[in-house]
């Protein structure tokens, strides 16, 4: 009886939550059943970035050259915003290691890069979603044999939506201007 | 028969029952690839799996969608599979009556493809792992450097791609007891994105090279064999959501 109470309980919130939000549009990458653990270790769906622009990445911390170019440009991109803009955006970063790049492991880099946590999320996702998750990025990837990782270097950027509006290859400190425009255009409330 | 197909498909619990038909067990070994990993150099270790007998077709990919309606043409969420997914078929749940049935199925994306796989217990091929089946004949586990074996790939890969598909399976298997690797369809792979070929490996330059994080790029060591080399570039070119009316799969799981 109790159990059912609580499905029935669950039920009611789930058929809530639907009435609020609108059905996700078919080009959204939040369509993925995919899961992530943060640096705080709590669990969450992919989906629940649903709401605030976001700028995305992929990336494995034990990574020498390119990936730190890939955080300052995320950072190059934010300090280019005004503050009110920066409020809106969120940037998640996505291991393509996971089997590594544990909470601990993603704590450590978020500490050594100094990156914000308020507006910053550093993602493991399943070791099986791997793939499939940078399939919706347009991001392409092979592991070595040594360990490292010879991947897309990109940001890419979504819509509160989840939609990718924009996506920038052109890697480091000195932002992609065409991008940075999109960025400024998407985040306008 | 099809309903034992059938339930395979819908039931994955029984689909051991299913197993004897449908997969043929491939050794391991140590496998000569045609690409060159810098990384990796030297023959590829390839552990033992089991691979499906032809690839999937029409009739079984209906029931995977009648099962997971997620899947229909008409539902599917567009980041998963284009605007021409399942297109050749006659409505979202019903394939064209003839020998569409048993056709393989094409026009499927790799997203789709790798759910029908998930929902059999099962997954896509790893690349080295289609190549290395696909280099036998129907006598040698590796017919690469006969010279006649390449003439006969290339002569379908001349064939217009108008022609009507046969039905699946019906080419003699190689000597692993696999059918159709060559000369019916393209079929995808569960790392089609670590195909990481520049389109021009003589004119890489810098900017080129850093588009990638890490040591260079894939490239190919034996030239000679198109048949290896067109796969690689048609995989490295797809995004997972593309579909063509060429291109299907089969699907590998691990020995049990």
């Amino acid at each position: 009886m109790k159990r059912l109470l609580l499905l029935l309980f669950a039920t009611a919130l789930a058929t809530t939550a639907l009435a609020v939000l609108p059905a996700l549009p078919r080009d959204s990458v939040y369509q993925s059943p995919a899961q992530f653990t943060d640096a705080q270790s709590r669990q969450f769906a992919w989906s629940a970035k649903r709401g605030q622009v976001q700028l995305v990445s992929m990336f494995y911390t034990s990574c020498k050259f390119v990936c730190p170019l890939i955080v300052e440009s995320g950072k190059a991109i934010e300090q280019s915003l005004s503050a009110e803009e920066r409020a809106r955006l969120g940037v998640t970063l996505i291991s393509l290691d996971p089997e590594h790049d544990t909470p601990e492991v993603l704590a450590r880099m978020r500490r050594e890069r100094s990156v914000d946590p308020a507006r910053w999320t550093l993602a493991r996702p399943d070791p099986r979603d791997v793939r499939a998750i940078a399939g919706l990025l347009g991001i392409r990837y092979r592991a070595l044999a040594d360990g490292e990782f010879n991947h897309t270097s990109v940001l890419v950027l979504l819509d509160a939506e989840g939609r990718v509006v924009a996506r920038t290859e052109r890697i480091g400190g000195l932002p992609d201007p065409e991008f940075l425009a999109v960025v400024r255009r998407t985040l306008k409330p | 028969m099809r309903a034992l197909l059938l339930a395979c498909v819908v039931l994955p619990l029984i689909a051991s029952a299913c197993a004897a038909d449908t997969y043929v067990r491939v050794p391991g070994g140590d496998f000569p690839t045609a690409l060159k990993y810098e990384d990796a150099r030297g023959p590829q270790r390839i552990a033992p799996f089991e691979i499906m007998r032809r690839p999937v077709t029409n009739s079984e990919f209906l029931a995977f969608v009648n099962a997971q309606p997620q899947w229909r043409r008409d539902r599917v969420a567009s980041v998963f599979a284009g605007p021409d997914y399942l297109a050749h078929w006659q409505g979202p749940t019903r394939v064209s009556t003839g020998e569409q049935g048993t056709q393989p199925v094409t026009r499927v994306s790799w997203f789709a493809a790798s759910a029908y796989c998930q929902a059999q217990g099962a997954r896509l091929p790893q690349w080295l792992e289609w190549e290395y089946v696909a280099a036998a004949d129907a006598t040698r586990r590796d017919a690469r450097q006969d010279p006649a074996w390449r003439e006969r790939i290339l002569g379908w890969y001349a064939r217009p791609s108008s022609t009507p598909l046969p039905r699946a399976g019906a080419q003699v298997p190689n000597a692993y007891g696999v059918a159709d690797l060559h000369g019916v369809v393209w079929e995808w792979t569960e790392d089609y994105s670590a195909l990481l070929v520049l389109a021009d490996n003589r004119n890489q330059d810098d900017a080129e090279r850093n588009r990638f994080c890490g040591a260079g790029a894939l490239s190919i060591n034996d030239r000679e064999n198109y048949a290896v080399l067109m796969r690689v570039a048609m995989l490295s070119a797809l995004n997972g959501a593309d579909t063509t009316m060429n291109l299907g799969f089969r699907c590998v799981r691990e020995v049990r």
